[in-house]
């Protein structure tokens, strides 16, 4: 069944939309990783226009965290200090990526600036999930990995700092915001939520204890996202209601089924299918950059008439 | 005075009347953009009424359709560090969002380059392009890009030889519009030529409209974007709990 999307200005395939938002949904259930990253290059293929696709996806993560936060809220895992400070740092963030996107759009560059992201964080994570899978499965009955503790000499030196009582840490309110703000960059430019950057960075620059990290974390990607999508929907009109209904009924669903068949799969095995996942849609993007296009030419919407 | 006047009117009224003139009908001069609109078959028909005698030369007609005319930024890449990026930039003052052209004959045939150039009916002439910037080289080959990929997309059509003209009286065609349109006016324009010269022209429009649901969110996302945002966010919002409520529900069970 076609369906006409108002904004994007396109007509798709629901089923599709449903489909894309469902397999991303089970994959993200399943990992426990947002699915923005994913989501928005597999939108940038079915052809919505990419500011479409990342303000879009931005808006349906607000679902997504949303229904996850709530789980976390319940179980206590949610250090709403600390989830406060990353979210100023982020709603910053957000307000300079999209200043940054609106800026490249009007140069006829934001398709690059987004395209770019991707390949390099996707790249990133790929490798990065690929590496850490295979070292799993070489040694899948060896002790848990030792993870040494970072150098955190730095985190405490600076000024400002704030006792967070539910990650029980005493350290500067400085890095928690810098990590919110560089998480709020990504959010705009990219439409994700950037929980792939921001939990890393909480368990090895901020030595956040493990449980309070995706909760924390889901708390400040709702508002993020809240906001970016609020921003792209006021300066850009690009947020487009329907397709994002239909991605989120898709991947509310999905995200469900994943957490479920998450727990009775080899969870840990099937992660090496998702790096590949992930590398696969990097090198897609890339190719796209460095191959020669069919089409040199492209048309935009003319500035200031 | 007066009454050289009133010949002369008489005159040309009696000329105009016996010139050759078009009768149109449309299958439909609304289309209707909704939530599943899947493109449009717009049927031209219509028939040539006229007083004298059919003149020997071939009669051609000319149907052609144009979307709202919008400036357009048309960009060239190149190849820079390696990787494909945007550079010369070539703003088309005017292009119309769809253009059609139906005829019953070959371009050549049916209508001169002069009058071509008077009445812009040939998709090149269709589009105005006039200032490009100095520093570009190759500018045409921009505004050529441009139709070349609305071409691809079906939003550019030239279809020659596709207007069933039966007993130089009545004639026929079907104009395929595709799912990408935009809202607008669509100018719609018949001709009627002898030997490339226009003879007769008729003129009206179609009215391209998204409606109902598509209408509402369109209106809402330009005349108040906070409040479209703001819904946006209570949508997903309320989504999330909705299926994380849902799905508790059947856990429990």
């Amino acid at each position: 069944m076609q369906i006409y999307l108002p904004i994007a200005e396109v007509s798709v395939n629901a089923f599709l939309l449903l489909g894309l938002g469902g397999v991303v949904g089970v994959l993200s259930g399943m990992f426990g990783v947002g699915g923005g990253f994913l989501m928005t290059p597999l939108l940038f293929f079915i052809g919505i226009p990419p500011a479409v696709a990342v303000a879009t996806e931005a808006n349906q993560i607000v679902a997504s965290s949303f229904s996850g936060a709530l789980a976390h809220f319940k179980r206590r895992t949610v250090d709403f200090k600390m989830g406060l400070v990353l979210m100023l740092g982020g709603l910053l963030g957000a307000a300079l990526g999209v200043l940054l996107f609106n800026y490249l759009k009007s140069l006829g560059q934001v398709d690059l600036l987004v395209r770019l992201c991707y390949v390099v964080f996707l790249g990133i994570i790929g490798g990065l999930m690929f590496i850490e899978s295979l070292h799993k499965l070489l040694k899948s009955r060896g002790s848990g990995s030792v993870r040494k503790r970072r150098d955190r000499n730095l985190v405490h030196s600076l000024p400002f700092k704030v006792r967070f009582r539910t990650s029980g840490l005493y350290i500067s309110a400085i890095p928690p915001f810098v990590v919110g703000i560089f998480v709020g960059i990504l959010s705009a430019i990219m439409g994700v939520g950037g929980g792939f950057i921001m939990v890393p960075a909480m368990i090895y620059i901020l030595g956040m204890p493990t449980k309070v990290v995706v909760g924390t974390s889901l708390f400040q990607i709702i508002f993020v996202t809240a906001f970016t999508t609020l921003l792209h929907a006021t300066t850009n009109y690009t947020v487009d209601m329907v397709l994002a209904v239909l991605l989120l009924v898709g991947g509310v669903i999905g995200a469900q089924v994943g957490t479920q068949l998450g727990t009775r799969l080899k969870a840990e095995q099937l992660r090496i299918l998702l790096a590949f996942m992930v590398l696969a849609v990097c090198g897609k993007l890339a190719l796209d950059l460095l191959l020669q296009p069919a089409e040199l030419y492209s048309l935009g919407a003319a500035q200031g008439h | 005075m007066v009454r050289v006047l009133f010949a002369l009117f008489i005159f040309f009224s009696v000329t105009l009347a016996q010139a050759e003139e078009v009768v149109l009908g449309m299958s439909q001069n609304e289309v209707a953009i909704t939530a599943t609109f899947d493109g449009s078959n717009i049927l031209v028909f219509g028939a040539i009424k006229r007083d004298s005698p059919i003149p020997n030369t071939p009669l051609h007609v000319i149907i052609s359709i144009a979307g709202p005319s919008k400036p357009v930024v048309v960009r060239r890449k190149e190849q820079r560090f390696g990787i494909w990026v945007n550079k010369d930039t070539v703003e088309v003052d005017a292009a119309p969002s769809f253009y059609a052209i139906a005829t019953t004959g070959s371009f050549q045939e049916v209508l001169s380059e002069t009058e071509d150039l008077r009445h812009k009916v040939s998709i090149n002439r269709a589009i105005r392009s006039v200032g490009a910037p100095m520093d570009v080289s190759n500018a045409q080959s921009f505004s050529d890009a441009l139709i070349r990929i609305r071409r691809e997309q079906g939003l550019y059509q030239s279809l020659e030889g596709t207007v069933a003209l039966d007993q130089q009286t009545l004639f026929l065609t079907t104009i395929k519009m595709p799912a990408n349109l935009t809202e607008g006016e669509y100018r719609t324009r018949i001709f009627l030529t002898r030997e490339g010269k226009v003879l007769n022209q008729f003129e009206t429009s179609i009215d391209v409209r998204k409606v109902g649901l598509e209408r509402f969110l369109f209106k809402l996302s330009r005349e108040n974007p906070l409040l479209y945002g703001l819904l946006s966010i209570a949508i997903a919002i309320l989504a999330g709990w909705l299926a994380s409520a849902f799905f508790q529900v059947i856990r429990s069970r």
